[in-house]
Parts: structure tokens; sequence; C-alpha cells
């Protein structure tokens, strides 16, 4: 299963390498821009009424009041959390925030739109969105450019009875409807699935940084996905509830268009619908039918005015961002540019580096234990760190466990994976699997002996040639079942070659 | 004054030139899409010659002079007003109650399309 | 008391100042009132047909009897309307009674809450009669376009009452109820009160909370009092007043907005009144015309100035307010597709685009169409700017011209409206004439200020309303003015049902 997987990925990967690179006119063959709503996981309260934002996992239609389900008569009243929220995440990227601010009326028809209109913002038609402009970086000196950021509120969920188009009715679930989002819209600027799941990464650990979303709640940032390939026209990609799930919807997106573009047939502009289950993306309107928002500003809200003061309040109070973080990690721990860039890609990640530091854990080794081998292992289960059963405290015994020359490298990869497995503490697996690195030069000397005596044409051929030390140096690590430490494998049957070496010249 | 008409939508068979503002049966039917509304053939043509004949009379407002004169869109000149972030629950039994088809304690709409 | 004597025994002929005090000194049992009321509508209801809901008698005799406990007991809290009927625009919600809208869309909805007015009301012990008629989601000036079929008016049974808020006017009128709530998105109180003779107002926008008030067009309606006399209007409207959490454009009513008949002297001498020409402009019947000036000059004889003036915009104001009402509620009733709550057809197997499509063209009527599509017209890409952005520029100047008004001018005085009731069914197939009675109350809607109609007379039997107008919050200097005139006016007809 884990393989079957692992060779999608690498298939995955192939096809987006190709679609990174350029076309002989220097045009990117793919543009991709993001539309991403973000759920304020932070606020207790829905945008516009005093329901609970906690719906995970309640029964349907459980968190709900007039307000929210559009009864007649009833009126939206603004969650100020909300905008406290949206001047930091402007400020966070870079954004400028308008000094005046409006709610406009999205209008459209929609069972999970208890209004048939979303409250949201908007740049034309009288409205104003919240803020304009900034950027998220995405490694290699790249920068995606944000076109606006606007707060609007969540529609509710509708559950299909098997897919989307065969589904003989809909279900609809209004608790997540009119929970506070913030719309983060970009410029086409990404040129390959990778790159989106990079700004997504980033934005992620931005926002969780800021304190106003949180990562481990399910379908709480999905997106909406622009993307035109060369010789096509724009498409688009509603209903990526996960950002695993982005790279997947744009990269079936590419294959499938460029599929069309090589049998001559042309991609017109449309709408799709990424169904997560098949992992396809199926069609819902094409250009003919195109939306037309009618976008007027919401009569039942008045404006909101943002004052230098309140920026100013807001930004006196604003947490340590990935940015900074990455310089910190640099500068106190030593961690190379590019491990650091990884560790604060995430801020699970990036606290559960602190946190294993705290436990004493030698920062450098750690990073590259968190960066590489650790995280490998969650990508290969799909899972992110706070769903495994790894703690700081694993990882800050591992590390130890290989400092003290108890675990070699590569059996500290094996205990690793153990942990992973089973969420039990390394050196218990340790003294369980009587695993324990050669670690002294003793022990490794009987070893040799014994290989020395077992091959003693290879002996005699080492005295010469190179290669044939390498046979016996082998050999050693072999005996010892990967246990010892190869330099001092190295070590310790070169010192046996010159101790015969000089015992024959003598 | 500009004199461009913006044409983001679709022209219609029966559209007409800038200035005249009836509206054709085909718009009619379109507007009534748009509101999500089924018409009769009889409404549609009514109503086209109806409300050709009130946007005729909307028109009276190109007559104003309206350079550099900012829209109202609230009589009051209240901004910053906001809610405290606090949770209160409403019985959803009640809510639920007015629903006319449901599954469970789901809302029950047609399928796509 | 002299009024109480004088008509006596039809106790639903006192005015709701004196029933207030009566009820409170035990002097007149609020059952007993209640019961009065109740055969009143018993015997003019079917004629007038002011109601869609009447609550059920035993409940409303018991919510009476509860009144009368406390008033015997001298025990619990008796509010400044305990025992008072209130007839209520049947857009207003109301918690466990069926509130419809005039529209069948809205079939078997039960509000799940109240209005905030029905709790501020209730809270001083008012009594809801019940729902009265109305034209569908407010949009018409008839009421003719109901689901429930047209209210008629009291003082001409082959007449309109006015619209939309004509049941409430009718029921006042008909002495069916003491007082009742209407809604005014562009005179839709005032109309029909001028229509059938009673004191209506268009509060001061934000004064009143719309939370709870279906929502026709947000930026322009009010909820208000509809009364027999202007006293009572300004008592219900004091307890109607304040903000509320739960309306954003809501706000805190300052002093000026009440008005209390002892502080005010009877003369208005030094009252400066302004009568925009165009208020007697094209359109408006000489009788209707004729007897508002003759209003005026009692006006004068009391001490005001009159003085024409002009506010050359109010020319554009209808358009105007069409086309912003008719933009805000095409959004506003987009809610209405079945699903949640209302109407409902049976999907046999169609999508829900059809099923959303079958429900509005089964649950909504043909005025409500015209004004859905037509708002959706304004609104849509390539008209924007044309339409709903002009006709918002349009209400900015015309802001500033009833701004410099008010500089020289106390209030602004006017019929309310152009023409007298007209037959039921005389306009009904020509929308655009029927919009055009509202030429002089829609000004008021469009600039937020405060707009009263007060019965001035009869023509032919049928009443004539005069508008007064005054700056934002002035509502007791209205009152005021009201006031003086009325009991100068004296007018003490009923009709004849
Ligand atoms: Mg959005
Ligand atoms: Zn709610």
């Amino acid at each position: 299963m884990a393989m079957a997987k692992a060779k999608k990925k690498e298939r995955m990967t192939r096809v987006m390498r190709r679609d990174e690179e350029k076309g002989k006119d220097g045009e990117p063959e793919v543009i991709i821009g993001l539309e991403v709503h973000v759920q304020l996981t932070n606020l207790k309260t829905k945008l516009f009424c005093s329901c609970s934002t906690d719906y995970r996992g309640a029964e349907p239609n459980t968190h709900v009041c007039p307000i929210c389900m559009g009864e007649p008569g009833t009126l939206p009243v603004v969650n100020e959390g909300a905008i406290e929220d949206a001047i930091m995440v402007a400020l966070a990227l870079g954004s400028s925030i308008s000094r005046r601010t409006l709610f406009s009326r999205k209008n459209y028809f929609y069972p999970d739109m208890p209004k048939n209109f979303q409250i949201s913002q908007y740049d034309k038609a009288g409205g104003v969105p919240f803020a304009t402009g900034g950027s998220v970086s995405i490694g290699g000196g790249k920068k995606v450019r944000i076109r606006r950021i606007q707060i609007e509120e969540d529609p509710g969920r509708l559950v299909y009875e098997g897919t989307i188009d065969s589904s003989p009715y809909i279900l609809v679930d209004y608790n997540r409807a009119g929970l506070p989002l913030i719309e983060i819209v970009t410029e086409p600027d990404m040129e390959s699935p990778k790159e989106a799941r990079m700004f997504l990464q980033n934005l992620r650990s931005i926002l969780e940084h800021l304190g106003v979303f949180d990562e481990s709640l399910q379908g709480a940032m999905r997106c909406d996905a622009n993307i035109s390939i060369k010789g096509g026209k724009r498409v688009e990609i509603k209903n990526i509830s996960s950002f695993k799930d982005v790279e997947r919807a744009l990269s079936f997106e590419i294959t499938r268009q460029k599929g069309l573009l090589s049998r001559g047939l042309r991609v017109g502009m449309e709408t799709r619908h990424w169904d997560d289950l098949r992992r396809i993306t199926v069609s819902l309107r094409v250009k003919e039918e195109e939306q037309d928002y009618r976008y007027f500003p919401e009569p039942d809200l008045v404006p909101i005015t943002i004052s230098e003061g309140l920026i100013a309040k807001v930004k006196a109070c604003m947490p340590i961002l990935p940015s900074e973080r990455k310089r910190l990690f640099i500068d106190k721990y030593g961690i190379p540019p590019q491990t650091a860039e990884v560790l604060v890609g995430s801020k699970a990640l990036a606290d559960f580096f602190e946190e294993c530091i705290k436990l004493k854990a030698d920062p450098l080794p750690l990073a590259n234990w968190l960066t590489g081998d650790l995280k490998a292992l969650l990508n290969e289960m799909e899972i992110e760190i706070w769903e495994s059963k790894v703690t700081p405290a694993h990882m800050a015994e591992l590390v130890s466990l290989v400092k003290d020359g108890i675990l070699s490298g590569k059996m500290a990869k094996e205990v690793l994976k153990e942990v992973v497995a089973t969420g039990r503490m390394p050196r218990k697996i340790v003294e369980e699997k009587g695993l324990r690195a050669i670690a002294s030069m003793e022990s490794l000397k009987e070893i040799v002996e014994r290989v020395f005596s077992e091959n003693p044409e290879a002996v005699k051929d080492a005295l010469r040639q190179e290669k044939a030390v390498h046979f016996l140096i082998g050999q050693v690590m072999k005996a010892t079942k990967g246990s010892a430490d190869p330099l001092m494998a190295n070590e310790a049957v070169r010192r046996r070659l010159q101790e015969i070496a000089s015992s024959v010249s003598a | 004054m500009p004199k461009e008409r913006k044409l983001s939508r679709r022209e219609f068979p029966d559209s007409k030139k800038e200035g005249d503002s009836r509206i054709g049966k085909e718009e009619v039917k379109h507007l009534a899409w748009l509101a999500r509304m089924k018409l009769s053939n009889k409404e549609i043509d009514a109503f086209s010659q109806q409300l050709s004949q009130i946007l005729q009379y909307f028109r009276k407002i190109d007559e104003v002079d309206t350079e550099g004169i900012e829209p109202t869109y609230h009589v009051l000149d209240l901004t910053n007003v906001f809610r405290k972030d606090e949770p209160r629950t409403f019985p959803a039994e009640e809510v639920l109650r007015n629903v006319p088809e449901k599954k469970g304690r789901y809302v029950k709409a047609p399928r796509m399309g | 008391m002299d009024s109480f004597h004088s008509y006596y025994p039809l106790p639903s002929r006192l005015s709701v100042s004196d029933l207030c005090d009566a009820i409170r000194r035990g002097s007149i049992k609020a059952e007993d009132y209640m019961a009065s009321t109740l055969d009143r509508i018993r015997r003019v209801e079917e004629k007038v047909h002011a109601f869609i809901t009447i609550v059920e008698e035993s409940t409303l005799l018991e919510r009476a009897r509860e009144i009368d406990r406390r008033v015997r007991d001298g025990k619990g809290f008796l509010g400044a309307l305990a025992g008072i009927p209130i007839a209520v625009k049947d857009l207003i919600c109301t918690k466990g009674l069926r509130t419809t809208c005039g529209s069948r869309i809205l079939e078997g909805y039960i509000p799940t809450y109240n209005a905030t007015v029905i709790e501020r009301l209730e809270e001083q012990g008012a009594i809801i009669l019940g729902k009265t008629n109305m034209d569908e989601f407010a949009m018409g000036s008839s009421t003719e376009f109901s689901y429930f079929g047209p209210t008629r008016n009291p003082w001409d049974l082959s007449r309109v009452p006015g619209g939309s808020s004509g049941g409430s006017a009718a029921a006042v009128a008909a002495l069916e109820a003491p007082m009742a709530l209407g809604s005014d998105t562009g005179g839709s109180i005032r109309c029909p009160a001028s229509f059938c003779s009673v004191v209506g107002l268009k509060p001061t926008y934000g004064l009143v909370s719309r939370f709870g008030l279906i929502a026709y067009a947000n930026s322009l309606e009010q909820i208000g009092p509809m009364t027999r006399t202007v006293e009572d209007c300004a008592l219900l409207f004091s307890h109607m007043v304040g903000r509320d959490p739960l309306d954003s454009t809501s706000v805190e009513p300052p002093k000026t907005v009440f008005f209390s008949k002892k502080d005010d002297a009877m003369d208005l001498v030094g009252l400066k009144v302004g009568i925009p020409k165009e208020f007697f402009g094209e359109g408006i019947q000489e009788s209707v015309a004729k007897t508002v000036r003759k209003a005026l000059e009692k006006l004068e004889s009391l001490g005001a100035q009159c003085e024409e003036t002009t506010i050359p915009s109010i020319q554009y104001a209808l358009p105007a307010y069409y086309i912003i009402a008719m933009s805000e509620a095409s959004s506003n009733l987009a809610r209405y597709d079945g699903l949640r709550y209302g109407l409902r057809v049976p999907d046999r197997g169609y999508g829900w685009n059809t099923i959303f499509a079958e429900n509005r063209r089964l649950g909504f009527g043909p005025e409500v169409k015209r004004r859905i599509i037509l708002g959706t017209y304004a609104l849509s890409a390539g008209y924007f700017d044309k339409y709903y952005l002009k006709a918002q520029k349009i209400r900015t100047i015309l802001r500033m011209e009833f701004q410099r008004a008010f500089k020289r001018f106390d209030v602004l005085a006017g019929p309310s409206m152009p023409i007298l009731p007209f037959k039921i069914g005389e306009k009904v197939g020509n929308p655009l004439e029927m919009y055009m009675c509202d030429v002089d109350t829609v000004p008021a809607n469009l600039t937020g200020l405060p707009a009263l109609s007060l019965p001035c007379g009869f023509r032919n039997g049928l009443p004539v309303g005069i508008q007064f107008m005054a700056q934002a919050f002035q509502e007791g200097l209205i009152f005021r003015v009201a006031y003086a005139l009325e009991k100068s006016l004296d007018l003490r007809e009923e009709p004849r049902l």
C-alpha cells in the first residue's frame, strides 16, 4: 500500500518536474492562481451571529440559529474578532489595509448558502476589500503576490450520496454556514503544483504563527485554483478541501488538459469540481453559464474604519512570524538556512523543534532528524506531526542515544521507524531488541580479528590494494549487523592492517 | 460622462442600441434565470413590455449630473458596529421545525443541476 | 376622559392614552376591552379584511386577564401599554405566530424568534391581536398584491386602503385595533394612513430596530406606529425606539424624538414651514391640493409661517427610489428557495435549479416577480453604474437639498398622497401608474428623514392626509406640529361599517 503510494508520488513528481520547465519563448507552461479560504479558528462565534464555531463532530444542524439559517427578518452583526484577525493577517503578508472597508453581497444560488447570497468583500461595485497587495515567499527567492484579502462567511456543508454528479439528492448541514473566513486571493504567480503547495504550506505556517488558524482542524483551509496551461483557457477548480489535494487536483488537471491539447481538442473556460474521493475533477459549468454575482454593498452592515492607532496596537502584539523564527534558528542554534526554512514551514514542526531543545537535544542533529528522516516517514504515511505518535521526548532521547554512541545512525533510523509506528520510547526499543552500537574499539577488535582469520587472501590483497580494504570493512560491518559505526570499523580495519604490515616488515 | 457600455454580459438576439432601455423576451428569460424564477410565456410577454416602459421611466435619472458625487449607501454616519465574540446557543430544533424536507437532522435539497 | 363618556359603550373608540389610564386604574378591564375589540372585529372584519391572522380568542382573553390580575393584585410589572391590543403588519416576525409577508412563498413558516419591536412592546404589556394584510413583501401601494386577497378601505369598501401597510391602517380606521405597526419603505405607512385617515409615522432611519422586519429594501425602511391620534402615535413610538445590538444600523434615540402634550403649547408661533412646490407638482389631484392647502392655512392661523420653497431633485426621487428598492429586494428575496422554510414543491427527480425556479414561480405574485427582475437587471454587470450607483448618488444630492431646506425651515409640509384612494383594480394592470402614487413619500426614505401623515380632511367622503417632514431625530417637533393641527382641525368622523 505504502509502496504503491510512494510509486504514485514518484510518478507525480516526474509530471511536476516536466511542468516546471519553461516553454521555448520563456513563457511559463502553467500558470496557477489560488483563492484560499481560511477559517479563523481562534474565534468562538460565527462571523455574523453568536452560534458556536465548534461544530466539528457535532450532529448536523445543531449549531444554527435564525440568523445563520437565513430566516426572514434576521440581520448580521460583525464579530469584532474577525477584524482583529484580518488586520494581523494583512500585516503578516505585508498587505496594505483599507482605511475604510465595506461588506458586499455576492449573489448566487446554491443550497449551501442560507440567504442565496454570501456576505463578502469585493473591490468593485462600491465594495472595498479588507486589504490589497503583499506576498508570501515560496523558497528559492520566489514570491507569490497577494491580490487581495477579504473577510467573508463560510457556506454550509453539502453531503452527497455517492458522488456530486450522481447523488439523487443533497443533504445540507448548516453548522458551518456563517463561520468566519478570510479569503486570500493570489496573483497567478505559481508555475507548478509544487509551487502551489509550497505557497499554501508557507501561508499556513504564517497563519498558525499568528494564532488565527489551527492546522489540525479538518477542512479549515480550502481553496479554489485557477489554472491555465499554454494553448488553453483558464479553468477554475473548486472544492479543494485539503492542502495535499491541491497538488493532486492541479496535477490531474494538467494531465487532463495536456491530454486534450495533444489530441487537438481545445481547453475552454470552465469551472470544475474536485472530487476528493475519486481524485478527479468533474465539470460544473462552462463559460456560457458564467455567473453574474451582482455585487453591491451590504445595506445591513455599516462601514468599518481602521485607524492607524488600531493597526499599531495590533502590530505591537503580533506574535513571532516564520521569517523571524527562521532567523532565530539560524543565529541561535546554528541551523543551516535551508533546514531552518523547512522547520518554520510548519508551526507544529518549529514548535516541536523548540520543545526538543528544551529537553536538551543537540540542535543541529535534531534539526536534521526532524527535517530529514522524520519528515520523510510522516510524508510516506501522509500524516502531520501532530497526528503521529512521536513526541519531543522521543526525538530528544533518540538524538542523545546517537550522540552517546549507543546507536549508530543506521540503527537510529530503524528505531525511529519503530517509534513512529508504536510510540514507544527509543531507549525501550533499544533494550528490548538488544540493539547496541558496537561502540567500543575493544569489541570491534575481536570482530576484526575473526574477519581477518576467515579471509586470509583478502588480508593479503588489502596490504597492497585499497579495494580489498573496503571489502574487509564491509565484512566487519556485516558481522556487526550494521551496529558498528562505519568510521570506527574503517579505523579498526586499517589499524589492524598496519599492525600486520609493520610485523611483516619487522 | 463615460459613453461606453460594458458588454460583460451575453449579447441578446434582441439586444438594443445605447440609450434604449427596452428589455426583450430573451433578456427577461435570462434575468428570470439569474433570479431562479420560472416564468410562463404570458408573463414573459407582459413583463417584456411593462419592464421596458418602467426602465424608460427610470432613465429619467440620466438627466442628473452626478459627477463627483459620492453615493449614499447608508444615511446614518455609523461605522464600526461590532459584536463581542461570545457564543450563545439557540434551540436548533425550533429552526429545524420549519424545514419542509429533512433526512435525519439534515436539510434535504434536490440533486445537483 | 370626555372621550370615554361620549363614545361609551364602545371602548374601542378610546384613544390609547386614555385606555392605558383606564386599564391601570381598573376602571376598564383589559379583558372587557379585548372582548369588545374582538366583537368589533367579528362585525366588520368580513367587510374590511384587515387581517391575515388573528390570534385565538381564548389566548387573547387570557393575556388580558393576566393584566387585570396584575392590576387587581398590584403585583408584577405593569407596562406602559398594559392590556392594549396591537395589530402587527404581517412582515414583522412573531415567535410561534405565522408570518406570511402576504406571500404564498412563506407557506408553513412559523418564526422562531420575535422581532425586537415585538419584544419591546410585549414587555410594556401590549397584546398582539393578529397579523395584518399587506402587499406581498410590502411591494405595492394598495394592498391588492396580497396572496390573501385585498383589504378594503373602511371609508369606501370599493376602494383600496393604500399600501403596503393597508391592513394595519384599515384595522385602526375600522376600530378593529387601537394601534398598529406598519413598515415604510417608500411610503407604506403614510400612504395607507392618508387613505384611511389615521396617523402614521415613518421614523428617522435607525431609530427603530429592523431586526425581525422581513426585508424589502434594507437601506430605506423602518417599522413605524399607526394610530388614531398623534398622541397615541407618539406614545407607541416612544416604546419602539432604541438601539438594538441585533441591528447594526440602529441608534440610541436622542430626547428630541419624544413628545408629551403637557410640555407643549398649542400655538405654533414662529414655526417656519416650508412647502416644497414639487409636492404640488404634476399628477396631484386638485381636490387633494385644496384640502392640504386648507390645512396649511389652519397651521398659519396657529402662528406658523408657511412659505413655498423648492427641492428640485424630488423629481428624481421616485425612479432613484425604485431602482434602489428593487435592487435590494432582488437580493433579499433570493433566500426563498424552499429548503429551510416555506413553500416547497416536490422534487420529482429535478435538480435544485429547476426546483428553486418552480418554487419561486408558484410562491411569488406578479408584482414581486417584476421587482425581482428589475432589481436583478439594475445590479447586473454592465448596468450597476448606470442604475444602482447613479440612484445612490442622486440620494446624496437629495440629502444635500433637504439639508439646505432645513436651514430655513423647521418642518416641510405637503400632501402625503397626490391622489384620493382609488378603486380596487383600477391600477393593478399598470405598474408604473401605481408606482407614481409614491411620489411624495419616497424622499423621506431616500434621505432617512422622519415623516408623518396626519388626517387633514375629506373630499367626497374620502380621506386626505398631510405630510410633515423634519430633520433627522426631530420626531418630537413633528408630533408637536401635528398635534396642534389635529386639535385645531378636530376631525371626528368615523367610517360607517
Ligand atoms: Mg470567496
Ligand atoms: Zn447562527
